[in-house]
């Protein structure tokens, strides 16, 4: 309620940016108001459903005029939103199905048809001692759960790791160069990939001093780190405005049915 | 001089927004051609015999929406096309609503029945043990689908009993999901993997297209927006191509701008 007072009521400095955020309100509302009389946004939970988007887009895009008091009320919003829905996402599709169904409801239910399931009690009793780090006391029943969890995930990870993104990552760099019906292309690929790997790698040898023939290979390999952080960061321009685009379609499309 | 090097940032906002805007309402013709990886996704699906099972992980958020979910719908539409049957399945908590709708529209599109063509089976934690569990037993990793049905009782499941009997795991990945499928999935229970990723990830996946680790990968706006052309369903990552090209030629501009004012002012010399 704070942010619908004028600024002198608030301790503020009434400037010009008070009277572009009301202003940007009060726009904003009219336009929904003759989108609504006009039929192009249907008088129901999906219309509403359609303004709510698009009065938190804008919200959030009015950071990159200033910092307000719309933009920080949407990111505040966002938050709590999200971690409600996890909340009950993870109610409904973990915690009930897999623990409460199983063994809760047949322990207490008279009518339950199943016998309650006596194995869950022991992760469950696991995570529960994860959330005991809170307590002074009791804080060292977490170290079991926490010695059980990476002694597990030790063991799982670190074979499949190695096979995964060592070795078969080494088989294309060993790849000979003509093994019979390929293109002079892929030859030429397999011979960059290989003076990547090499030059790069000499790049990252700090024991030796980059002089001479080394200095030269790592050179090589500060130019292809180059291309690779260009490649990642024309990848990062596209994917950001491939999200500025899909905001733009919803405001034209779905809110003010400008696209068809 | 000194004042173009200075220039508001804000004007460049407003210049990218009129530039999208425009871009979007004016409608003009590209070329959009598959390239490698994406066509290695679509011949994968294309040799899957009727009836083969497909999982689809819908590993994002709506942060990610605008990427991956014209992705999911363009896979979807080939993967019904083709009488494949899907399965669908998340690791992240904020996925359910959308994995869902995709999956519903494009079914009713093509009279698909839930539980005997698709099955959604919802979000689990647990990432790398979720995966392990699903390749030992499917149904005890998912009792119940998103619907609160029992797995064990759905038709589109008699024939899959672990990861072992899935076809293709198509992975749309906003995270690291593809990593965890390729170490705890791939590698021990030897199905062909595929994926989509958001644009910032993609140079991160090419490595496991080299290694022959993924069939095929659809990277950003761009790779879903080949694949809605490839499957005939063009939509809003197609329309999408039109601004995304306009606006990369004005930052392209606006690079080489930066740099001959920058060197025309003397600073190199100075710096």
């Amino acid at each position: 309620m704070l942010f619908i007072l004028p600024p002198e009521r608030r301790g503020m400095r009434k400037d010009s940016n008070y009277y572009i955020l009301v202003g940007s309100i009060i726009l904003f509302v009219i336009v929904n108001i003759v989108l609504m009389s006009s039929g192009r946004l249907p008088l129901s939970s999906d219309g509403f459903g359609i303004i709510l988007g698009a009065g938190i887009t804008l919200a959030i895009y009015s950071f990159l005029y200033k910092d307000n008091p719309a933009f920080k009320i949407t990111e505040n919003l966002y938050v709590g939103v999200s971690l409600g829905y996890t909340i009950i996402i993870t109610w409904y599709n973990f915690l009930k199905p897999d623990l409460y169904d199983p063994l809760i409801v047949p322990l207490f239910s008279a009518a339950a048809e199943k016998a309650p399931q006596y194995s869950l009690i022991i992760p469950s009793m696991l995570g529960v001692f994860m959330l005991l780090r809170f307590s002074r006391r009791l804080s060292w029943l977490s170290r079991w759960t926490f010695a059980f969890v990476v002694g597990l995930g030790a063991g799982v990870s670190i074979p499949r790791v190695i096979s995964a993104f060592i070795l078969e990552q080494i088989k294309p760099s060993l790849h000979p160069l003509f093994s019979g019906g390929e293109t002079v292309f892929s030859s030429i690929n397999t011979l960059l990939i290989l003076l990547g790997v090499i030059s790069v790698l000499i790049y990252f040898i700090f024991s030796v001093e980059h002089k001479g023939s080394i200095g030269t290979i790592s050179k090589i390999g500060i130019w292809f780190l180059m291309i690779s952080f260009g490649a990642s960061f024309g990848y990062t321009v596209m994917g950001r405005l491939s999200l500025l685009i899909g905001r733009i379609q919803f405001l034209l499309k779905d809110w003010l049915g400008v696209l068809q | 001089m000194e004042r173009l090097l200075h220039i508001d940032r804000r004007i460049i906002f407003a210049i990218i927004t009129v530039a999208v805007i425009v871009s979007l309402i004016l409608r003009f013709e590209l070329p959009i051609p598959a390239s490698i990886p994406v066509q290695g996704v679509y011949n994968k699906v294309e040799s899957l015999p009727e009836g083969s099972h497909v999982l689809i992980s819908f590993d994002y958020d709506p942060s990610s929406k605008e990427e991956l979910q014209p992705m999911a719908i363009a896979f979807l539409h080939h993967c019904f096309q083709r009488n494949l049957k899907v399965i669908g399945m998340t690791h992240y908590p904020g996925s359910p609503g959308l994995a869902e709708r995709a999956i519903v529209s494009v079914a009713e599109q093509y009279r698909k029945v839930n539980g005997e063509d698709y099955v959604f089976l919802g979000f689990k934690p647990g990432s790398a043990s979720l995966i392990i569990n699903m390749g030992e037993n499917l149904y005890s990793a998912f009792p119940k689908d998103y619907y609160g049905n029992d797995t064990s009782t759905l038709p589109i499941l008699q024939e899959v009993d672990s990861l072992r009997d899935i076809e293709l795991l198509f992975d749309l990945a906003a995270g690291t999901t593809i990593e965890l499928w390729i170490v705890y999935g791939k590698e021990k229970y030897k199905f062909e993997l595929g994926a989509g990723c958001t644009a910032v990830m993609g140079p991160d996946m090419y490595p496991f297209l080299q290694s022959k680790q993924l069939v095929g990968l659809l990277g950003g706006l761009k790779g879903a927006a080949e694949y809605e052309a490839l499957v005939g369903k063009e939509a809003n990552a197609v329309s999408g191509m039109r601004p995304q090209s306009v606006v990369h030629v004005i930052i392209i501009l606006f690079v080489i701008f930066g740099n001959v004012i920058y060197f025309a002012s003397g600073k190199a010399r100075h710096a």
